[in-house]
């Protein structure tokens, strides 16, 4: 397969980025999306060009390093899938793909394709988590009755990878979807109760301090979430929030 | 808290659905013009010189109106600077309905039509009654509401900004519930409802415009 690809080149953080047109041949339709960049680097490389810089680590959809918006969706044409795991057969013969970074004022670009979503991070540190005693009493988390559908619904949430897709695909570059899924996830559960009214209240004040946009509802989110995180996470961390604002 | 993202996604919702609530109301008024002026009349008259409705009602109206453009456009801009650098590529029409990411476009055609109708109906009123202070007649309502859609390049502007409208609902009626944290086994039916009310209210307000064009009464 002979593509055209046109590919987002920056320096560094605090260079002027531009579009840069690469040709590539013999691109085999059951590589990867990101093995198809490996031999466009190592063409780069062996003719002593810089190569494409881009995140990636597990390349098998479960580590939400991969980012990337391809032709204009973030990880591509394909629903539930991350950048890793979309294949080159979902192109055909003489295509032009567009490939850019996330973009997000939070998510400031670090070199070409790879941004920085420390952001997500400073938002998981504000509140994502619950105390446990673990001096010896431990309760163990599967002798507290849960119920099946809290339980699923706290699971799903908790299969958000953080990869940012949901910031990028949103019109406004909001991180609603990925902080509320942070949120729900210990909301429905027994063990996040305890801290659920400061948790809410410090993740959301963190995701504004950290320049996202707002929600207003397009759903583009969801769509494009690999991991299927659903709206009803966003309506459950409003409820959340209005509800740990009236209990100050 | 009233500063933050989420309380002001709610407070958008809230007025919006306040408005929604008050378009349902004119409506139910103005369609009596076409089926009894006597009705509409009456109507007219208890809520241009009801105490309440003037002195309370129509102030948390304008109140509202204005909280919910003025935050939707601090929203806008915010949502702006929240992405400087514009993607070279951004397919929103696929992961999207275009009603829904340009509440901002049709909101400004909608404002623009809320100048036009001030213009055409408040500001008359006001002169009618406070400046030039006529004796108050009941049965002036429906002539003079009638005569206004004389114009052909009026309706004509009622009738687009009508649509814009439809659109507007379609996305914002519906996306207030999810504000306020509504998202259950109710919302599909709930959604349809939204639907069907942002496509039938808009349509039977060009309905009146329209009626009364081609059937005007006499000077």
């Amino acid at each position: 397969m002979k593509l055209t690809l046109k590919i987002w080149r920056q320096k560094d953080a605090n260079s002027k980025g531009s579009m840069q047109t690469y040709p590539i041949d013999g691109v085999d339709g059951d590589m990867s999306f990101l093995e198809m960049l490996d031999v466009l680097n190592d063409g780069l490389i062996n003719q002593g060009e810089d190569p494409v810089v881009f995140d990636h680590d597990c390349r098998e959809g479960i580590c939400g390093a991969c980012s990337l918006m391809i032709n204009g969706e973030p990880h591509g044409p394909d629903r539930l899938i991350t950048t890793c795991q979309l294949h080159m057969r979902r192109f055909n013969d003489g295509d032009t793909i567009v490939i850019e970074p996330f973009r997000a004022k939070a998510f400031p670009v670090i070199k070409d394709l790879m941004v920085d979503r420390s952001s997500f991070e400073r938002i998981q540190h504000a509140g994502g988590y619950i105390s446990v005693n673990t001096s010896g009493n431990t309760i163990d988390a599967n002798a507290i009755p849960i119920e099946k559908e809290d339980a699923d619904a706290s699971f799903n949430a908790a299969a958000c990878i953080g990869c940012g897709a949901c910031v990028a695909a949103c019109k406004n570059a909001s991180a609603m979807l990925f902080t509320s899924a942070k949120v729900s996830q210990f909301a429905l559960l027994p063990q996040g109760k305890v801290e659920a009214t400061r948790r809410v209240l410090n993740m959301v004040e963190q995701m504004d301090k950290e320049g996202f946009g707002n929600c207003t509802n397009t759903g583009a989110c969801e769509v494009e979430c690999p991991k299927g995180i659903s709206l009803e996470n966003i309506a459950r961390m409003n409820r959340e929030y209005l509800s740990a604002s009236l209990k100050g | 808290m009233i500063s933050s993202s989420i309380a002001r996604k709610v407070a958008m919702a809230l007025s919006g659905l306040f408005l929604v609530f008050f378009l349902a109301q004119h409506f139910t008024i103005n369609i009596t013009s076409v089926i009894a002026p006597d009705i509409f009349n009456s109507w007219s008259h208890f809520m241009g010189t009801n105490g309440l409705v003037q002195g309370i009602l129509q102030p948390i109206l304008i109140f509202g109106v204005i909280y919910h453009f003025v935050m939707g456009f601090i929203l806008e801009i915010q949502n702006r600077k929240a992405r400087t650098v514009r993607y070279a590529q951004f397919k929103g029409g696929t992961n999207s309905s275009w009603a829904s990411r340009n509440m901002i476009i049709t909101g400004l055609v909608i404002l623009a039509f809320l100048g036009l109708h001030f213009y055409d109906f408040w500001i008359p009123e006001i002169v009618h009654k406070y400046i030039e202070t006529h004796p108050e007649d009941p049965t002036r309502y429906y002539a003079e509401t009638v005569h206004k859609f004389e114009s052909p390049v009026r309706v004509t502007i009622y009738v687009v900004s009508f649509i814009l409208l439809i659109l507007h609902l379609w996305h914002g009626f519906s996306s207030a519930f999810q504000s306020v944290g509504f998202n259950n086994k109710y919302s599909k039916g709930l959604k349809l409802f939204t639907q069907i009310f942002a496509v039938a209210i808009p349509v039977g307000f060009i309905f009146i415009a329209l009626y009364h064009h081609f059937n005007q009464i006499p000077h």
